[in-house]
Parts: C-alpha cells; structure tokens; sequence
C-alpha cells in the first residue's frame, strides 16, 4: 500500500452538514511573514485540510469546512500562532450521526 | 438575561454533561444546561459502544426506549501488517442476554434521546447557546457563565463543566491546562451504510446481534493509534485514531491513514459498495491518570473528557462520562440537602466519591501504559505487528520446510528485529504498566 495515493478531503466533507457563520470565522491565523513549524504541521493534520500555504507562502485558514476536532489548537494555540474558539451557538457542523 | 438563579448550570449536552443535569434534575434541583450545538449530540462523535450498567443507573428502563443499534456478541481483535491480520475473536452465546451488556450507538440519536429524559425531568436545556466564559467574583469563585446569546451572566451556586475533551472554558479560566499533543488523540471516522441484510452476511450476525473489531499494527505508519470497525444496523461505523504528537511528528494525514485503513485487504470487502454519508474528526483523551487535572474549585466541578476521564487501554469515555457527571451531581445534591456552601472544600467530596468508583480505580491501574505506548510506539504499532504476522504465516503455510527450522527462523526474525534484551524488555515493560 503507498502512503501517498491522494485522497480528496473535499469529497469528504461533502457529505457533512454545515452552517456557516459568514463573517464570523472561529478559527484565525496570527499574520506572519515565515511560518513556524507548528503552523506549517497544520497543513497535513487538520483532518478537514482547512490549512492552505498561499503563494507567499504563509499559512491560510478557510473554517467552512472545520469538522470542530481542536487539532490545530492543541498544536499552535500555545505558540500563539492561531486563536482558537468554539463557533456560535448552531453554528458550525451538524453531525447527523457523530 | 436570565435574572433567575440557578442551583446548577451543567455546560455541554454529551454523556456527562446529561448524566449531570439528569440527576440533579431527578432530585428536584433548579437546573440550566447549555449546548453549543443545533440539538444535543450534534457536535458529538464516538465509535460507539454503549456500556449498559453504567446507562442503567441513569435510566433503569433504556433498553425499551433509547436508540440503539445492536448489542455485541462478539469481539474482534486484529494485529494488522499491510496485507493480513492476526485476529482473536472472542464470540458468545451468554451475550445473547436479556439485558445485554454493550450496544453499539449513534451518538447525535443518543444524546438526543438522553437529552429527552433531561428535560422530562424538569432541566431547562438551551441549544445554539455556547458558553463564552466563566463568571468570576473577585475571590475568583466561579459564580455563573457567560453565552453567545445574550448579554450580561447567568448565575448559578455551581457550574458543572461538561465541556468535552477539548475544556476551552476550563482552560481559560486557569482552571487547569489545554490538552498537549501527547495526551490526547486525533480520530477520524466514517458512516458506510449498506442494507441490514448484507452487514448481518458479512459479520456472520442474526437479528440485532452485533460486533466490533479493534484493530492495531502497521496502519498507524508506526504512531500510537488504533483502528475500529463498528457494526450498526444499516451501517458500520469506521474509522482510525492516533496520538496528536505522532501526527505532527510524522505529517502522516488523517484522512491518509483512512483511506489505507478502508484499502486494507481485510477491510475492503467488509464495507464494499457501501454509500459513505458523514465524515467527522474528535479528539480522545489518552494521558490517563497521570493527565487527570483538578477536578473541582470554588463554585465548580469537571466531569467526563474535560477531565480526561477515558480508558484508552479498553477504549471507555462514555461510561467514564456519565458515571463522573453523575458521582459529581449526586456529590452537588448531598452538599445542598445539607445546606453546605458550593466551596472547593466541600465540593471535594466529589473526588472522594469518584476515587472509590471504577472511574479512578481503572484509570490508576494503567497509569503507565499510556507513557509506554507513546515513547515505544515504533515497536508496538511498527515492529511487532509484521514479525507475528510473519511469523504466523511460516507457521501455517506448508512448503517443505521442517517444522524445527521455521520455528527457529521466526524467532531469529524476532530477536532480530528487537535483540534479546529488547524482547524482554518489552514483556517486562508491558507486564509492569499492565499490572
Ligand atoms: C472516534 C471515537 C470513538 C470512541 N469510542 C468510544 C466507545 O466505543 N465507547 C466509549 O465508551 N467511549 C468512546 N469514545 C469516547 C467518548 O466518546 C467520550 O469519552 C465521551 O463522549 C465523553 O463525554 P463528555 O460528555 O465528557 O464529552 P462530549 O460527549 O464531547 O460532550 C461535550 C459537550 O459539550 C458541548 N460544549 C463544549 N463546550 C461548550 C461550550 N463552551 N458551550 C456550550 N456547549 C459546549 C459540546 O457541544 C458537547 O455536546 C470514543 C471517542 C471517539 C472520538
Ligand atoms: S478544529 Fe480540527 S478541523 Fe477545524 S481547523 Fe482545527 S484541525 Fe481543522
């Protein structure tokens, strides 16, 4: 088995039901010139891949497709590389079955 | 703003947080609990196997009328290389019971439905409502919380946190610290549904009978993790989980070791044209008891994840939830039939109460197995997994070799790989954080 047969998590999250606050994002990357390697382990972990490098290569976040876990933070609050909330109140994901 | 006061404010609608606030309802205290999510359950997501007794001390009736999927009678344990597994099933009639022991669940149906049986009981249940911040006084008692939902506090004689593992408010508040990379695990999982009919064929089950297969070896890429395999009426819940600090040490995916996982020869045909309809990620605590923070303070409790109270050796959290949610209520409801104040020192009787109960008492006996398993993770997730499935593969193929010569070279391949000293300084590890 290969390690890197890509798999596309966007396919993945299609199958979850979102609300999105628009404007609120609850999740937010501190502005950076060079990532550190606590953001840039993000890019692989997050399991929603809502990590992106721009073309500049800093680190991005989208939080539309955030399944919620706390991943990120446990890694990159402490270093005070993102700022890490719950979404309001019924916003965010919706697990029909958890 | 709510002007009312409160006996209790239970945060969070999952296992403990509705064992909480069903107690202290039963006992006919004023109690407000509060849910970030849409309804409770919708932000919750487990394997799921339900522990009966523990649910039985809830609501003695459950079985009649709680969702449930199927109750196990039968356990599978798989040791995984890349091609085959290693397998110990455990399967039995006496499981057949009248009131089974395990069930599988569907968490967001379950904590629905528990959730149900709070309000019946006279709670008030608030969805949509996220909890923002603890209320303080200046003495730094926590008095009440603050929500997304309106402004200004709402107060209570007690805050029962029952946040889940990720304890943001907690942790805010100085109350103890966040989750680090090496207690807690990342978990991802699926729903495959496929009609009753063809589960039951393929995991040879009548009925409502059901099984789990746990499984361990080279599909963790050599990272402290697990795999499971769950059955449910119309759907197998699957999924893969490893430790947070082996995630970021390797840059192995979640969703990577997923797919591998789903790839799997042994796997595959299980879930085969099934129709996938959610995906969902959730930490798990793995520190054990060496990770337990402090459990109560001026005006406040924690119970379940919030305080990693979970058994990943014999992979338990619900059962730790709700016992913890209600040991703390009931520990609550004795203080206030006495008229004792909500102080960190009369509320200690929480952690005496908890201490006594399997709760501490499992979480103490494996107090070194999770320490074990991070820091040799290589040899038992990586090493060991491919030489016994090796080893058993001499075993059972026949080619002409004699038997005196493949036993010799399985074990050459063992010394091998770990060297004498090695082997039995894994037994003697094991078997001391087993004890
Ligand atoms: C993949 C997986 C498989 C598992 N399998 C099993 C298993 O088979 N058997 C088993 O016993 N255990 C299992 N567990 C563990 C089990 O799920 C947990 O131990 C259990 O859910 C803990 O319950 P809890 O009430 O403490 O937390 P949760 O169930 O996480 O509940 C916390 C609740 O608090 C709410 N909340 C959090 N913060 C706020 C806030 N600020 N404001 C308002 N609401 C808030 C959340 O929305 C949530 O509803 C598994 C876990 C995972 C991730
Ligand atoms: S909480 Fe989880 S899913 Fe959301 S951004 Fe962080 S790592 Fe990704």
């Amino acid at each position: 088995m290969s390690c890197d047969t890509p798999v596309r998590v966007e396919d993945k999250l299609y199958y979850n039901r979102y609300l999105v606050d628009v404007g609120y994002p609850h999740v937010k990357v501190r502005p950076h010139t060079t990532p550190s390697p606590q953001l840039l382990a993000l890019l692989k972990v997050c399991p929603a891949r809502c990590y992106e490098l721009n073309d500049n290569g800093q680190v991005e976040i989208a939080v539309d497709g955030c399944i919620e876990c706390g991943t990120c933070r446990v890694i990159a609050e402490p270093t005070g590389d993102i700022q890490w909330s719950h979404p309001r109140g019924g916003y965010g994901v919706l697990f029909k079955f958890g | 703003m709510i002007e009312e006061r409160f006996d209790a404010i239970v945060v969070g609608a999952g296992m403990a947080g509705n064992a909480a606030a069903l107690t202290m309802a039963k006992r006919g205290m004023k109690v407000l609990q509060l849910e970030r999510g849409e309804y409770p359950g919708s932000k919750n997501v487990q394997g799921a196997i339900l522990y009966a007794d523990m649910m039985e001390e809830l609501v003695p009736g459950f079985r009649e009328e709680a969702p449930l999927e199927r109750h196990l009678i039968e356990q599978r344990f798989w040791m995984m290389d890349d091609r085959s597994h290693v397998g110990m099933h455990y399967r039995s009639e006496d499981f057949n019971e009248e009131r089974p022991n395990r069930y599988t669940i569907i968490r967001a149906q379950f904590d629905k439905w528990l959730s149900s049986k709070v309000r019946e009981a006279g709670a008030i249940v608030l969805c949509e409502t996220t909890v923002t911040e603890l209320a303080q006084d200046d003495n730094k008692r926590i008095i009440g919380v603050r929500t997304d939902r309106r402004d200004g506090q709402i107060h209570a004689d007690v805050v029962v946190l029952a946040e889940g593992v990720n304890g943001l408010l907690g942790t805010r508040a100085g109350l103890r610290a966040r989750p680090t990379p090496d207690n807690v695990a990342l978990a991802v999982k699926e729903m495959h549904f496929l009609p009753r009919e063809t589960i039951e064929a393929r995991f040879n089950l009548q009925g409502d009978e059901g099984v789990v297969i746990e499984a361990a070896g080279t599909i963790s890429r050599g990272m402290t993790g697990m795999g499971f395999i769950y059955a449910n009426k119309e759907c197998i819940s699957l999924g893969i989980g490893c430790l947070v600090a082996d995630f970021q040490r390797t840059g192995q995916t979640p969703y990577g070791l997923l797919e591998q996982f789903k790839r799997h020869p042994s796997v595959a045909p299980l879930i085969a044209g099934s129709e996938v309809k959610e995906y969902a990620a959730h930490l798990i605590p793995e520190g054990g008891y060496k990770s337990i923070p402090q459990l109560y303070g001026e005006g406040w409790v924690v119970v379940g994840d919030a305080a990693q109270l979970n058994n990943a050796i014999h992979r338990e959290g619900s059962n730790l939830a709700l016992t913890s949610g209600r040991i703390a209520a009931e520990a609550i409801g004795l203080l206030k039939s006495r008229g004792a104040s909500m102080s960190a020192t009369n509320l200690s009787i929480y952690k005496k109460m908890l201490d006594e109960s399997f709760v501490i008492k499992d979480l103490k006996k494996y107090k070194d197995m999770p320490p074990l398993m991070h820091t040799h993770s290589q040899n038992f997730f990586l090493t060991y997994p491919q030489l016994i499935s090796k080893a058993m593969q001499n075993f059972v193929r026949v080619d002409g070799t004699p038997k005196v010569e493949k036993e010799r070279a399985s074990l050459k391949s063992f010394v091998k790989a770990r060297s004498w000293s090695g082997l039995v300084g894994d037994a003697w590890r094991f078997a001391r954080a087993w004890r």
